[in-house]
């Protein structure tokens, strides 16, 4: 169960003062699929963020199963069982996708187990395994490569950023049948940050956030008609 | 050999024991065991300190080890070593050297290392570097290569520091004749008050030859590294230089590329990047469960693998 209250993620730049986040209240049942999706520069990857603790808090709590996170480390709230794929994942000189996996999962893995994940995201794994996840790799790729090694962490808790970024037709199928197995096995909670109509249908819960609030939650079921009915015309729910 | 001899041993040339094949083993300013094959055959110089090391035509898949271990504080050691690679041969030879100073003095190694590689021959020569030792005195490093290629010889050149060595001078000059083929990968790790200097001369001068040359390094604390590699295509040729570095603490680095084209159909291209840690790296990182510490070595241990 994740239990955010209140959260304020305030920024100082050297030329202004930034709230990016101002007040979010959200719980998120364990096992749930909720989806946050919003208009560009809502606040939806400083949201993830701070839940990861890569941006700080400036304010409110954020609890995981009952305990408070929010002023622990990313390491820490990594081993508690929360992962973040990152919108624009970082490269790696010399770093295999092989090692990636590995370091991800905690454990040497074997062939096939690489393979296994790499087969969820669309990736031919024995092209992949031994190459490295630098500049020569398409944004698409290390897209995928990312999922990748959030699905071989196989924490409680898992964020996606906008997953589909970049991604062909034929991989971002495999994928959402990925979240749909995840999700229906009850393997982990999911919160995934996305426009995409397919992966709103999943989910149990939608989140809308826009100008770093909670402009609407609420099921799936009665989110989503809205949203479909109202990026039709120009603006979605936000005014 | 005691303990110290065999890390030495292993960090410069991966050997637990003497090597199989041929070899050649120098500490502190003498030869202290050698083996000859049939078809390698290894002899002492007499107008100057080193070896001739004399590899005879069509020999394969053989080796030639020849590391060198300093342990005496104050010890200056020059050694000249002439390679002579036979036509044709495919060979792998380990140099390295490892110096073990507990004393105040500076402990000096500088070797000239030239290679004169046959026609169609291919070498792959790996040279370690590597320091220890809790003493004050500096342990410094400056080694010279010089190759010849003839017509068709392949060159693998590996060359590594990783730790210990407080000062090297690197200087490496290969002359590569027609359609030969050069690939020098260089890494480098600097940290302290530690200082490196890279300086190669690269001269295409058979049609049809090529170079790269990949240098990686990583500079940390107050340490500094001067990379100058230049490369000189004379006719129809194609030569590729990439110096990419990861500057750290207070480090500095300099990395001056040179590309000269005396031909019109001479192909050469420079790159050059220094930079540091990028933060998204190290977050990336963290949020699989390293420490910030792990994450750092995790992107070292990469980069310079
Ligand atoms: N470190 C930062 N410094 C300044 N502005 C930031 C920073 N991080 C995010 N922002 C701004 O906060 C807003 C929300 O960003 P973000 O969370 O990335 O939005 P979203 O993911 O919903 O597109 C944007 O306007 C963005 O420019
Ligand atoms: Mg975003």
């Amino acid at each position: 169960m994740l239990q955010i209250r209140d959260l304020h993620v305030h920024v100082r730049t050297d030329k202004e003062d930034l709230d990016i986040l101002k007040g979010i209240d959200l719980s998120v049942e364990s096992g749930k699929l909720v989806v946050i999706t919003g208009p560009n520069g809502g606040g939806k990857t400083t949201l993830a963020k701070a839940i990861m603790g890569i941006v700080p808090a400036s304010g409110g709590t954020i609890l995981l199963n009952g305990e408070d996170i929010t002023h622990k480390s990313v390491t820490e709230r990594a081993r508690l069982g929360i992962s973040y794929g990152f919108q624009q994942p970082p490269r790696f000189k010399g770093i295999k996708v092989a090692d990636l996996l590995n370091v991800a999962s905690g454990k040497e893995l074997s062939r096939d187990e690489c393979c296994s994940y790499l087969t969820k995201v669309g990736l031919c794994a024995n092209d992949y395994l031994d190459r490295e996840v630098d500049a020569s790799l398409s944004g698409g790729e290390v897209k995928r490569i990312e999922i990748a090694t959030i699905l071989a962490r196989r924490s409680g808790l898992m964020i996606y950023d906008e997953p589909e970024a970049g991604i062909d037709l034929w991989s971002f199928s495999k994928l959402t049948e990925t979240f749909k197995t995840i999700h229906e096995t009850n393997d982990a909670t999911l919160m995934i940050i996305s426009h995409q109509e397919r992966i709103l249908q999943l989910a149990d819960l939608i989140v809308l956030v826009s100008d770093g609030r909670i402009q609407r939650s609420g099921p799936g079921e009665e989110i989503f008609p809205e949203i479909m009915n109202q990026t039709e015309g120009q603006c979605p729910l936000v005014s | 050999m005691d303990a110290i001899e065999k890390n030495l041993l292993l960090q410069i040339a991966d050997l637990h024991d003497v090597p199989a094949g041929a070899y050649n083993i120098r500490e502190n300013g003498k030869g202290v065991a050698r083996a000859n094959t049939p078809n390698i055959e290894i002899v002492t110089k007499t107008d100057k300190p080193g070896i001739d090391i004399f590899i005879k035509p069509g020999t394969k898949n053989e080796s030639v080890h020849i590391p060198v271990m300093i342990t005496q504080t104050g010890l200056t050691d020059m050694v000249y070593n002439d390679f002579y690679v036979g036509e044709d041969s495919d060979v792998l030879i380990v140099a390295g050297c490892g110096i073990h100073n507990s004393g105040c003095e500076p402990s000096r190694h500088d070797g000239i290392h030239t290679f004169h590689v046959g026609k169609n021959a291919r070498m792959k020569y790996v040279e370690k570097h590597y320091g220890e030792g809790s003493g004050e005195g500096e342990r410094i490093l400056n080694p010279d290569t010089i190759i010849e290629l003839d017509e068709g010889a392949v060159c693998e050149l590996d060359t590594s520091q990783i730790k210990g060595v407080s000062s090297t001078k690197r200087y490496t000059k290969v002359t590569c004749g027609k359609n030969s083929e050069l690939v020098i990968t260089e890494k480098l790790l600097t940290h302290d008050s530690q200082e490196a200097v890279s300086e190669m001369d690269i001269f295409l001068k058979g049609e049809g030859a090529r170079a790269r040359i990949i240098s990686r390094s990583v500079a940390q604390d107050r340490s500094s590294q001067i990379f100058y590699p230049r490369v000189t295509g004379e006719c129809a040729c194609f030569g590729h230089v990439q110096c990419d570095a990861i500057i750290m603490g207070d480090a500095k680095v300099r990395a001056i590329p040179e590309i000269t084209a005396d031909d019109v159909n001479a192909q050469l291209i420079h790159e050059a990047a220094i930079g540091r840690i990028a933060g998204d790296q190290i977050m990336k990182m963290m949020t699989l469960g390293l420490t910030e510490q792990q994450a750092e070595e995790m992107i070292l241990g990469g980069f310079l693998k």
